[in-house]
């Protein structure tokens, strides 16, 4: 079996709300090559078969550890990377179809905001210039309409009209990843992917970009693709999580299904190994404690890949590869042995 | 009380660059007791690194240079002490366990005999027995098959498996303190929880120190017994971790506290501590945090504040009782 959503019931999910992203089947294979003919000997399988939709004006957590496809699955869908298998759509157009003009005139729609701010933003621009850029490129603003509109875009993102003729190195991290943001909502997007936009920040500078964020969707109507290892910020800022682990994913629900009520054990051992800044629940804690490493992509274990770490791995995640069941109403887990506590299953 | 020991008086440390003078540790004063995990506790800048490896002149120098302060570390002062006799007790006495094993580990040299060789430049032991101790070390880290491990690259090795070399490393002279920055920083969350959770065993076993800097205020709260939270290469929080996370009293620390997301709770406004770290390159007139502060007065722009003993181990450089808002 493998992961897929139905159309019926994607359908059933979004009775009210509207999909803007809708992912099926995506794969992202990087060939390896060896030897004198780079022969291809196998594949990094860095997304593999993975199926999710993102509704209009929504946060969508995608979290997981190093090598799990996050970051691959955001450059796939905004095809800065080049998919291997599936479809992707964005507001209903079929984004791996479209040839290079067509994508163009589409990329005002979707914007990306990088982790390092310090390597993203080109060191010899001035700030008025990189967050001009975009409004040169793709907007027909005359030049004194394009300086006000950097004007009017570096007031929303909290830095002063006399920042724009200064040069990146001249700011600290927080300030530049607000270039950075400035730069993203310049074309009035409507889908922006956040890769890891905080863990570049000091942890005082991390919360005064959330909260910016957060001022700016509710403002200007924007959907989130929000990729973190961070998962107590992942909490905070997403309507919905998925969970990635060796380029699958093993766990899609609501924040707080997701948090509260987890079903993957690989969900709940992720949580339990976050520590908690309170030295009284920290002490009470009852921990799962993951033994072994991440195994590698190009070699992941057959059937469950999270099978070799598992608590509760059987003979059967060995040889099957789980379905992605719908357990609860919008909580979709792959895993064969997850369940549903008592009261739940006898209430139906 | 147990024995200090380590005793750190009003350290001071700058680095003299092409841009000007970074003024990089200003007063530091602490002391570590027998047995003890102290947490330290602050961002970028803060002073936190440079504090501790100034006290085994790990800092390059020049540029860097230790204007004033002592440590006393037993019956010695560390700061006035050559680097010869420094050698002896880096690795020695005092083990080091840095953010990034694979910089810090030699790469083309097995890791049986980087433990071999902190065994022996620092032991009596025989060739042999430092071996033997090596897989030991290793097995004591939690590493699986030791023995077979010591013959191990670093690049062998996962990231976690390096860092639980390192701490093999450490450990190996049976050292009095273990300085550890930033040991989990670079690991995934499950290899952190792994690594904190063969911490917490060793402390059990072993009963060393432990100095553990971290960015991070939930890594230590399950750890550390007492709290030092720096900024502005100034300590301006010392607390047991009860007392510290549960009550604290200085605007940053409440600041740093408030901005920090929960996994255990449902979606509250964070919130975050305005304005921008401070500019080293001017040396601190009054609080370095005053720019940033929200229950900021006058004096806290010229006066630096002293400390004020709130209860038995808990002190805070801050001119304002935060409950009342008035002056104290």
């Amino acid at each position: 079996m493998t992961a897929e959503l139905t159309d019926a019931t994607v359908e059933n999910d979004a009775d009210e709300r509207e999909v803007i992203v809708r992912v099926r089947s995506l794969e992202r294979h990087f060939p390896i090559r060896k030897g004198i003919l780079k022969r291809q000997v196998g594949s990094v399988k860095a997304v593999d078969d993975i199926s999710f939709d993102i509704y209009k004006g929504e946060t969508l957590g995608l979290v997981g550890e190093s090598g799990s496809g996050k970051t691959t699955t955001g450059r796939v869908i905004l095809r800065l990377d080049d998919a291997t298998g599936g479809d992707i759509e964005f507001e209903g157009v079929d984004l791996l179809g479209l040839d290079h003009k067509a994508l163009r005139a589409l990329r005002p729609k979707m914007q990306t905001i990088f982790q390092d701010p310090h390597a993203s933003l080109n060191p010899r621009m001035t700030v008025a210039s990189i967050v001009g850029e975009p409004l040169r490129e793709h907007s027909k603003l005359r030049s004194a309409e394009q300086k006000a509109r950097i004007d009017e875009l570096l007031e929303i993102v909290g830095l002063a009209p006399d920042h724009a003729n200064r040069y990146p190195h001249e700011f600290s991290g927080g300030q530049r990843q607000r270039i950075g943001i400035a730069r993203a909502i310049a074309l009035n997007p409507e889908f922006i992917v956040c890769d890891e936009p905080i863990a570049a920040l000091d942890v005082s500078i991390q919360a005064q970009v959330v909260n910016l964020m957060e001022k700016l969707q509710k403002e200007l109507g924007l959907t989130y693709l929000f990729i973190s290892h961070d998962l107590s910020m992942v909490r905070h800022v997403a309507d919905r999580v998925a969970v990635m682990y060796l380029g699958k994913i093993v766990e899609l629900a609501g924040v707080d299904d997701l948090y509260d009520r987890p079903l993957h054990p690989y969900t709940k051992a992720l949580q339990s190994a976050v520590p908690l800044p309170d030295p009284i629940l920290e002490n009470m804690r009852d921990r799962t404690i993951l033994e072994g490493d991440i195994p590698s992509p190009s070699n992941p274990p057959s059937g469950c890949r999270f099978r070799t770490r598992c608590p509760i791995a059987q003979e059967q995640c060995k040889s099957e590869v789980p379905e992605f069941r719908e357990m609860r109403s919008g909580q979709w887990v792959a895993c064969h042995f997850a369940e549903l506590d008592s009261q739940e299953n006898a209430g139906g | 009380m147990t024995d200090v020991v380590l005793d750190v008086e009003d350290l001071h440390t700058r680095f003299l660059t092409a841009d000007g003078v970074v003024h990089a540790v200003n007063g530091v004063s602490f002391d570590l007791h027998a047995g003890e995990f102290l947490g330290v506790v602050g961002e970028s800048g803060s002073g936190k690194s440079v504090t501790m490896m100034s006290l085994l002149k790990l800092i390059p120098m020049p540029p860097g240079e230790i204007t004033a302060g002592e440590a006393n570390f037993g019956d010695d002062n560390l700061i006035e002490m050559d680097h010869e006799a420094l050698r002896d007790i880096r690795g020695g006495r005092i083990g080091f366990i840095f953010q990034d094993p694979m910089t810090s580990l030699n790469p083309v040299i097995t890791v049986g005999k980087q433990i071999t060789e902190a065994l022996l430049e620092h032991t009596d032991m025989s060739k042999s027995a430092a071996k033997t101790r090596a897989a030991d070390l290793l097995d004591l880290v939690g590493i699986p098959d030791a023995a077979q491990r010591l013959k191990n690259y670093p690049h062998e090795m996962s990231g976690g498996m390096r860092q639980r070399v390192m701490i093999a490393i450490a450990l190996a002279c049976s050292p009095e303190v273990i300085i550890a920055d930033e040991p989990t920083t670079a690991l995934d969350v499950t290899i952190q929880a792994q690594i904190i959770e063969q911490v917490r065993k060793l402390r059990e076993e072993l009963g060393t120190a432990v100095i553990w800097i971290t960015h991070d205020l939930a890594v230590v709260a399950g750890l550390a017994d007492r709290v030092l939270v720096m900024y502005g290469g100034r300590i301006v929080e010392e607390a047991k971790v009860d007392v510290l996370y549960s009550n604290p009293q200085h605007p940053y620390t409440r600041g740093l506290l408030g901005s920090l997301p929960r996994l255990d709770q449902k979606g509250h406004e964070l919130t975050s501590i305005e304005g921008q770290p401070p500019n080293l390159l001017t040396k601190p007139v009054g609080c370095s945090f005053a720019p940033r502060c929200e229950f900021a007065i006058d004096k806290c722009r010229t006066e630096m504040p002293d400390y004020y003993e709130l209860a038995i181990g808990h002190r805070v450089a801050c001119h304002v009782n935060l409950d009342t808002g008035e002056p104290r």
